[in-house]
């Protein structure tokens, strides 16, 4: 189980690959969406005094957002960019989930799943208020 | 026409008038030097950004707690992402402990949905504080060869390289590092920090794990305990693109900048004076706080 064996080190470098890509991706994005939004939209107001809040499903955040994505809106593209950095975490930790099935240690699996739940339960619990 | 309107009802409510080029190109250089300011002073950009943004900019603070807690998972993962391939990092560990946190994020996030923000800014302060005085404190490295029974039937003990060859470490009283992991994951969530300070005294102090591993694993568990807010901070509208873009790419380079530094200059001496910094901020925040101009 220590890191000598080469299953251990292979994972490492996958993960650690995983998460610098992931990193670059998501900000290539935004990037690219925000340069379309202050093209369109540089000459406007601020104002983020005030907080409007949200009690939106994900689920119809992400639809709308791929929709904004597809009609080219800088703001869609810039949020496309934030969720692909929110999926890297994700995919990281599938990649565990993966990795400990194959080292067949079950006691990890078992962690793994648990983490993944309650990051689903925080998408079925935060609409739910 | 919508022009003029939108001038009168800023002047109205007394708001500072900002267009979207120059609060954007203000916002990457703030967050360029809250990276560098981070990255020195061993916080992490995130918190330095919460500051900037609602003193600074006048933004409320739900929103700088999003674009903060987005920039603590893009230099989180790209910090973690060296140390996992040098295999410093226990991800068996962080894996574990990650439990604790993803649930104490969840439960900070939905509690930052009512707490009143005065609160949340004198806690923020408080916090940031605590953490840089925290992070001043002299480390030694330290391995214990013994490890509790709970420890060895999770795996927890490892090794660790220093310089070619790997030093094994043992893990002690877990129950006291999961709880404080807890709490640790709770202030993460309730405030859009990475909260390294709570999750390395969680490892170093009570579990007894060598400090380059606790600050390492750390650094690799911020990532998950982060999205699991950010799940919440996305559907209670806290995750604004627009404030979002410059706030992370700006940390991001600045935290890169200043770890170029770190390796030529002397970190103790710039770590004194980036905390001195950071207190006055905090105190700033919460000063405001109190008075209620947060």
């Amino acid at each position: 189980m220590k890191q000598s064996n080469l299953g251990d080190r292979d994972i490492q470098l996958i993960i650690g690959n995983l998460l610098r890509y992931g990193v670059w991706t998501a900000l290539t994005v935004a990037t690219l969406g925000g340069i379309i939004y202050l093209f369109r939209h540089d000459r406007e107001f601020v104002n983020y005094q005030t907080f409007v809040e949200h009690d939106d499903n994900i689920f119809d955040v992400i639809k709308h957002m791929l929709n904004g994505v597809f009609q080219g809106y800088g703001h869609s593209i810039i949020l496309l960019g934030v969720m692909l950095l929110f999926l890297t975490p994700i995919l990281r930790l599938i990649f565990s989930l993966v990795a400990f099935f194959i080292e067949k240690d079950y006691l990890y699996v078992g962690i793994t799943l648990l983490v993944i739940g309650i990051i689903c339960f925080s998408v079925f619990f935060g609409f739910a208020h | 026409m919508q022009y003029y309107q939108t001038i009168w009802l800023s002047l109205a409510q007394n708001h500072t008038l900002m267009t979207v080029l120059t609060f954007t190109l203000i916002l990457l250089l703030g967050a360029y030097a809250a990276g560098f300011i981070g990255s020195l002073s061993g916080l992490g950009g995130g918190v330095v950004i919460i500051p900037l943004l609602t003193t600074v900019l006048h933004v409320d603070i739900h929103y700088a707690i999003g674009a903060a807690l987005v920039s603590v998972i893009a230099t989180s993962s790209g910090s973690a992402a060296a140390y996992v391939k040098e295999g410093i990092t226990n991800m068996r560990l962080g894996m574990f402990l990650e439990i604790a946190t993803t649930a104490g994020a969840i439960g900070g996030a939905l509690m930052s949905t009512i707490a009143p923000t005065s609160f949340i800014a004198v806690l923020f302060g408080c916090t940031l504080i605590f953490s840089s005085i925290n992070s001043l404190r002299k480390k030694q490295e330290h391995a214990v060869k013994t490890s509790s029974k709970l420890a060895i039937l999770l795996k927890l003990p490892s090794t660790y390289p220093e310089g070619k060859t790997r030093i094994a470490y043992g893990t002690k009283n877990v129950i006291g590092g999961f709880s404080m992991m807890g709490l640790a994951g709770m202030l993460s969530g309730l405030l859009g920090i990475g909260s390294g300070a709570f999750k390395v005294i969680a490892m170093d102090n009570i579990m007894k794990i060598p400090f380059k591993v606790s600050t390492t694993t750390s650094n690799f568990m911020m990532g998950v305990t982060a999205t699991a807010s950010a799940v919440i901070y996305l559907q209670k509208g806290y995750i604004e693109p627009v404030i979002c873009m410059p706030a992370v790419i700006g940390v991001l380079l600045g935290a890169m900048t200043g770890a170029r530094i770190l390796i030529k200059a002397n970190p103790r001496k710039l770590r004194l004076f980036f905390a001195v910094i950071i207190i006055m901020l905090a105190l700033n925040m919460v000063y405001n706080g109190v008075v209620g101009n947060i």
